[in-house]
């Protein structure tokens, strides 16, 4: 049985970190705004240097802004765990009544809060200043965002298993897995567009198999279409 | 000179008034033995000092309390509540302090104390929270980070969170281990008030062998991962020989199997 206060009391250790520190507020919202600014100038470039009736911005700002909103679930998890590696605070916590799952219930509302704030200031950012509509995929996005959430969330809870495996020196190989997948996870293009072997793979990540790219009709990969 | 070695309770015959009952506890890593057929009990309103010299097993058998270690084999039963079956109602009431693990640097006295507060579940917490910050004499010290403050008031707030519940059980790893010796002195009468208030059994480990013989009523002494004696801190030293319980403790350090072979 999951006890609500203790459960509480994770997510209120890291709002009192959060709320305590810059340097844990800004990277909420700042490299998601930078990736987005980024981005959003550079389809906006595509589009004018590429034949007129395909818009870069939902298929190539809305990849960014989804692409982002998985790193940022499943970083949610990593960093609230490793807070507590870096502080060393196991002991404390684990020597009390609290359980496995109450401990990870908490790092998992705490990452729907943080990661929410950064599909907020992204989905702000891209509509106000590129114009993208994000409701245009229609009801697809629902299932893709829960998707993306999900694999967030499961990556999240498998990086911290990593560390307690091999170590917080083990912190460095579990950052770059978003970058890692990404190649593969054809949130970016269409799954048509990978060799092979590397649509097999491909498989077998979740987002890839809802991903917008996948199934809208820029799928077919021909430029004329419009992506939603 | 001979020695006898304490004979280990195996089945569930401490006193009813029994807040901690170990019975045959054993930790092995491979084939390193660390904790070897432990057997001992803590009391109601009892402070037992386990002693012994490092790497014996005192932290080992402390992780193993918390629940934070499994043990190879036994039982561990707080308030008649074996540990392995019900970790979170016998958790619920014990608490600890250990030097190694201080509250985390980067969260205040106060906001540390509110989420262990909530944890245990405390009753008006708030009240609790000012009452524990008065006894440890950390009022001043409420809102600065933990990470700052001395290592004397680093101990005062890891003993402020341990009494936070109101613990029945509370196990305390090398207290004052960083504390001036009139600062030890005030946390020790701290702490026997406290035992006394609140009907605590207290499992204490220390190297100080006169802080033990004053605040101890009984002493385990652990020498690779068994209990070789056992007894009052006054008097065993004299039971065996010894002037003193660290001429005692010196003696277990050093001829562990000696003493292990001449029962009396």
């Amino acid at each position: 049985m999951i006890c609500r206060h203790r459960v509480a009391a994770i997510v209120l250790r890291q709002f009192y970190l959060i709320r305590g520190s810059i340097a844990r507020t800004l990277p909420l919202v700042v490299w998601v705004a930078v990736d987005i600014i980024l981005w959003g100038f550079i389809t906006k470039y595509l589009n004018a240097v590429t034949s007129p009736g395909f818009n870069f911005v939902p298929v190539l700002l809305g990849a960014v802004l989804f692409w982002d909103f998985f790193t940022r679930v499943m970083h949610g998890v990593t960093t609230a765990f490793l807070e507590d590696v870096w502080s060393r605070n196991f002991l404390n916590l684990f020597a009390t009544p609290l359980t496995i799952s109450e401990y990870l219930t908490g790092l998992v509302l705490t990452s729907i809060v943080t990661s929410s704030i950064g599909l907020i200031v992204m989905l702000v950012l891209a509509t106000a200043v590129f114009g993208l509509s994000f409701f245009a995929f229609g009801l697809i996005l629902v299932p893709f965002l829960l998707v993306l959430f999900l694999f967030g969330i499961a990556l999240g809870i498998t990086a911290a298993g990593i560390v307690l495996r091999f170590g917080p020196a083990s912190e460095w190989f579990i950052w770059p897995i978003p970058a890692l997948l990404s190649p593969f996870a054809a949130v970016f293009y269409p799954l048509a567009t990978l060799p092979n072997w590397m649509q097999y793979v491909s498989y077998t990540l979740p987002p890839s198999s809802s991903s917008p790219a996948s199934s809208s009709p820029a799928s077919t990969a021909t430029p004329s279409a419009p992506a939603c | 000179m001979g020695y006898y070695v304490v004979e280990q309770p195996k089945g569930p015959q401490a006193p009813a008034a029994t807040v901690l009952s170990v019975v045959d506890l054993h930790k092995s890593y491979h084939d390193t033995v660390a904790v070897d057929g432990v057997s001992f009990h803590v009391g109601r309103n009892e402070i037992v000092g386990l002693l012994g010299p490092n790497g014996a097993g005192k932290t080992t058998i402390i992780n193993m309390l918390l629940g934070v270690l499994e043990p190879t084999a036994g039982t561990i039963r707080i308030e008649g509540m074996d540990i392995a079956a019900q970790r979170c109602r016998t958790l619920e009431r014990t608490n600890f302090a250990a030097v190694y693990a201080p509250l985390p640097g980067n969260l205040t006295v106060y906001q540390n104390l509110r989420i262990f507060s909530l944890i245990y579940a405390v009753d008006d917490f708030s009240r609790r929270i000012d009452e524990v910050l008065r006894q440890f004499d950390l009022e001043r010290l409420r809102n600065t980070r933990c990470g700052v403050l001395s290592s004397g008031e680093q101990t005062r707030a890891g003993l402020a969170k341990a009494m936070l519940n109101q613990p029945h059980l509370l196990l305390l790893d090398e207290p004052t281990a960083s504390l001036d010796p009139a600062s030890a002195r005030d946390i020790r009468d701290r702490i026997r008030e406290f035992a006394a208030r609140e009907d605590t059994g207290i499992l204490w480990t220390s190297h100080n062998m006169v802080e033990v013989e004053k605040v101890c009523d009984r002493v385990l002494f652990l020498s690779h991962g068994k209990i070789l004696l056992e007894g009052n801190p006054k008097t065993l030293p004299g039971e065996h020989g010894k002037q003193t319980l660290e001429d005692l403790f010196i003696a277990v350090a050093r001829e562990p199997l000696t003493l292990g072979g001449n029962e009396t």
